[in-house]
């Protein structure tokens, strides 16, 4: 039990999330979570406005259910596996965040963006509501998120998912390097 | 009944993305300024499982549970799209700290907050599919 309370290792980790997208294979379907974002888009019926949304939304209900789960996965972890310790984030990274006025870790996330003070001051919801606009736009634009690219897309050695994998960490180190030390 | 395989490949993945802290905001920064192996240790580790696994079902023609072949369909050839697009994405994973997978598992968890960046992914989407002809692919 203490086993399964500590935080997991990279490497089982590594194996579950490969496990993952090789059942998914088997029972006939791809690792792909950001399909979901078009699904959802599908589902509510914006075909009208965009026709990448023009599309039987009700095959990927498999996805669908996968998130539910992923939703769940997430509730059962706080629940019951886990003592909600801080993140044992490396001593380096510490130092840079408090730089930023970001406090060391006392929980999984960071009050700083996701506590309700944080949730409820303009800038702070500004900072969610782009962060999920460029993941969204981004990922439908690439064709794939971290799941659809870096793990099934390098796993099938395309080069198309090494070049938008490259992208992810464009974008990734301008964001950390030259934009977040401005907003916070 | 048939979707329930879903739903548990799903719990799964929402339990091993939490335990591995891969969730957390934190985690991706440390990434993000190449302070710690362990993200890469994750994300290698499954790349690594993952181009075996997949050449030996290619190798050995393996078949679904339904007798169906498992293939797998190249990419639309492009660079823009997947450099420009890729880059947007990244410049949002590293704000949120979530991309859309663990952006849920955090609702899950309990971070109601994260329900406002998935919202907004959901919006960004749509927004994509609105100005998709105007974009370089």
């Amino acid at each position: 039990m203490e086993l399964i309370l500590q935080p997991w290792s990279w490497w089982f980790s590594g194996i579950m999330i490969a496990a993952i997208m090789f059942f998914l294979l088997f029972f006939g379907q791809s690792f792909g979570f950001s399909s979901n974002l078009r699904t959802i888009c599908a589902a509510a019926g914006l075909a009208k406005s965009a026709k990448i949304f023009d599309f039987n939304w009700k095959s990927q209900m498999w996805n669908l259910v996968f998130l539910v789960g992923a939703i769940l996965g997430g509730f059962i972890s706080r629940e019951f596996l886990s003592t909600d310790a801080p993140v044992l984030i490396s001593e380096a990274t510490i130092q840079d965040l408090s730089k930023m006025g970001i406090a060391a870790p006392d929980a999984l996330q960071p009050a700083e963006l996701f506590g309700l003070d944080a949730v409820l001051s303009l800038k702070g919801f500004l900072v969610l509501a782009f962060g999920g606009l460029m993941v969204g736009f981004g990922s439908r634009y690439a064709g794939g998120c971290t799941s659809g690219h870096a793990i099934s897309g390098l796993s099938d050695l395309q080069i198309q998912s090494l070049i938008a994998v490259a992208g992810f960490f464009i974008g990734g180190l301008l964001m950390t390097y030259f934009v977040l030390p401005l907003i916070f | 009944m048939k979707f329930i395989k879903f739903l548990l490949l799903g719990i799964v993945f929402g339990i091993v993305m939490t335990k591995s802290e891969a969730v957390s905001w934190y985690r991706i920064q440390e990434m993000f300024r190449f302070q710690a192996f362990h993200m890469f240790g994750i994300i290698g580790t499954a790349v690594t499982l993952g181009v075996v696994g997949v050449a030996l079902i290619k190798k050995f023609r393996i078949r679904d549970y339904q007798g169906n072949p498992i293939v797998f369909s190249p990419k639309e050839k492009s660079v823009a799209r997947y450099l420009i697009g890729g880059s947007i994405f990244g410049l949002g994973w590293a704000l949120s700290g979530a991309c859309p997978g663990p952006m849920v598992v955090n609702i899950g968890y309990g971070y109601w907050a994260m329900a406002i960046v998935f919202f907004f992914a959901i919006v960004g989407t749509y927004f994509y599919g609105l100005i998709k002809h105007k974009l370089p692919h």
